[in-house]
């Protein structure tokens, strides 16, 4: 990752100066002093293990049992498995490895699209509204209200705009531009996974908005005024020193909204349901349905494993080129 | 300075849309809040008709949305008090102390944040079944218990990280003076540093509020019909034989408003705080 914590400035700390050691004897003996860092961090390490830590690797634990609907009020009993759970998944000739691959090509199609895009408007917008005065304010508020609103709320609105009988969008496309002919279905069929999209950018590119727009701010304004003097063009400024300077920021948003959208759950579950049509199957929904509704624990664990394996890979291979670039740059 | 024409209508191009597209779903919410039952289930109207406050009314007896609307405010609140006040300790030890395991300490907080959250969620729940059985009595499954615990550590990372970072940008002189003067380690972080650090201590707890509120996932499955949140709760109205839409659409409002109030009124804090860490 490219988030570093950051460090105290000086390497001794204020432990260290108001308190030193009065004994400097061979062995560390337990002095308040010392262990207080340790004391701060307690509960934050506690609630940690206990929510994450732990339950992450009960879950690798569960990918190895056999643990079906059979076993689900006894899961000790259930028979240990080994790495049979993964080879149904990966069995892309069997009907599960199928639905998997399937999930994962749809997740991946909707993962790049929804970071293109939001990535696209958070930018132009930024673009445009960096140099204005005027109405940038309520501009910039009514941009990040779909972004404060609660998930649920925003997502349950678009449901009801996607319906096909009384929702806005049919009214507009059918009854209004004449665009089409006799309501399409926007939540079942194919169209679900453009709703999908559409709903998903709309609550993700005020985030792309905020930071490009916190990005473009920091790009200090003589460096635009020697490139006028010189006689660059706006798009010439645009393109080679603000998408330019641009660059670091960039690439840690186009991470970030990749892998939140990557295991995105909320806006195929308020659309579609705990089960969405195919066209939609994101895998977070598809591991989930395969976990609450099918009751197959241990092929539900095996996939959530596989699906964390493949962001790590990303986050890795991403630190890797992001460092080349840094060092090349 | 001179902007070229191009440029110009590019703005407009931009703007117009993306403002449109934000804007329609915030009117379509507002609009169809008001408007009669039947006139939001023919052919949907840009102007509504007839204006009525009646699913104001009916929203909470079609569904019991005070009850969702009492758990989430108790679930939310509870949540963003303890995972400030665990964010704050842990922050101050990561920016003021050195000490061994410093690093890992930050490295396993910022990954949990790769984590999917399907892959602990059922974990989860069995942890809370055992951790009840062990007590003899329910105390975190399916309880808003339960749920504050899991929620707080949502936001920990991100809290942690913001806060160290803020913390950092307090001179150190500052507190050191107050530790010449026998202020205790703790006296300097709420005498000293709180005060000084009070737009980012308001930045996570928003952000916190804001993601506890909206949680879905978690929701679905560690509630039961009496610690339901509203984020499993909206959702009711829409599987009866005949879905109210106005009513959702006017309980999709009054569960937005505390929010984006909030968010609106801090927004300068959080958005200084969100973004400081990727543009630093």
């Amino acid at each position: 990752m490219a988030v570093t914590l950051p460090g105290p400035h000086t390497p001794t700390s204020v432990a260290g100066t108001t308190s030193p050691d009065p004994t400097p004897s061979r062995r560390r003996r337990f002095t308040w002093a010392r262990s207080t860092p340790y004391l701060l961090i307690a509960p934050a390490i506690a609630f940690e293990l206990l929510v994450h830590v732990i339950p992450m690797l009960v879950g690798i634990f569960m990918s190895l049992i056999q643990l079906t609907q059979f076993y689900v009020t006894n899961w000790s009993a259930a028979p240990f498995t080994g790495i049979g759970n993964y080879r149904v998944a990966l069995d892309f000739s069997g009907p599960l490895g199928q639905q998997l691959a399937r999930s994962f090509g749809i997740t991946l199609g909707f993962t790049v699209l929804v970071v293109g895009i939001s990535f696209g408007f958070g930018t132009s917008a930024s673009l445009v509204l960096q140099r204005v005065v005027r109405g940038r304010g309520p501009l910039r508020t009514l941009f990040l209200i779909p972004y404060a609103l609660p998930a649920y709320a925003g997502i349950i609105t678009w449901k009801f705009m996607l319906q096909r009988d009384n929702g806005l969008l049919n009214q507009l496309l059918v009854d209004d531009l004449h665009l089409a002919h006799g309501r399409p279905f926007w939540l079942i069929g194919g169209n679900a996974f453009v709703s999908l999209v559409v709903v998903s950018v709309w609550q993700q590119w005020p985030f792309a908005f905020l930071m490009t727009m916190a990005g473009m701010q920091v790009i200090p304004e003589d460096v635009y005024q020697a490139a006028a003097i010189d006689g660059a063009s706006t798009w010439q400024q645009v393109r080679h020193i603000t998408l330019r300077m641009m660059r670091p920021v960039n690439a840690v948003l186009v991470l970030l909204l990749f892998l939140w959208t990557f295991r995105e759950f909320n806006t195929p579950y308020v659309l579609f349901g705990p089960t969405p049509p195919e066209s939609a199957d994101l895998l977070t929904v598809h591991i989930y349905a395969s976990s609450f509704i099918t009751w197959n624990f241990g092929l539900g664990s095996a996939m959530s494993v596989l699906l964390m394996l493949f962001l790590i890979v990303v986050a890795g291979l991403w630190a890797l080129w992001n460092r080349r670039v840094n060092r090349d740059a | 300075m001179r902007e070229q024409l191009s440029f110009r209508v590019f703005r407009w191009l931009v703007l117009v849309p993306l403002g449109l597209f934000a804007v329609v779903p915030l009117y379509v919410m507002l609009t169809s809040a008001l408007k009669p039952l039947r006139d939001v289930q023919g052919d949907f109207q840009w102007w509504p008709k007839n204006l009525t406050l009646r699913p104001f009314i009916d929203m909470w007896s079609t569904v019991p949305l005070a009850q969702y609307f009492v758990n989430s405010l108790i679930v939310t609140t509870a949540a963003t008090v303890c995972s400030v006040v665990i964010a704050v300790f842990a922050a101050y030890a990561v920016s003021r102390y050195r000490f061994r395991g410093r690093g890992t300490f930050a490295g396993v907080i910022l990954s949990t944040q790769m984590f999917p959250g399907v892959l602990f969620l059922l974990p989860l729940f069995i942890i809370f079944v055992n951790i009840d059985n062990a007590l003899g009595f329910t105390f975190l499954y399916q309880t808003r218990v339960g749920l504050v615990v899991t929620y707080l550590t949502f936001t920990l990372p991100f809290s942690v990280w913001m806060l160290a970072s803020y913390f950092d940008g307090i001179p150190r002189d500052l507190d050191e003076c107050a530790r010449v003067d026998g202020t205790s380690a703790l006296g300097a972080l709420f005498r000293i540093i709180l005060p000084t650090a009070r737009p980012g201590v308001i930045a996570v707890a928003v952000y916190s509020f804001m993601t506890a509120w909206g949680e879905i996932l978690f929701a679905s499955q560690l509630t039961n019909s009496d610690s339901r949140t509203l984020a499993v709760g909206l959702q009711s109205y829409a599987t009866e034989n005949n879905v109210y839409w106005n009513q959702v659409m006017a309980a999709a409002l009054v569960v937005s408003v505390p929010i984006v109030a909030g968010f609106l009124l801090l927004q300068r804090y959080l958005v200084a705080g969100l973004t400081a860490g990727a543009v630093k």
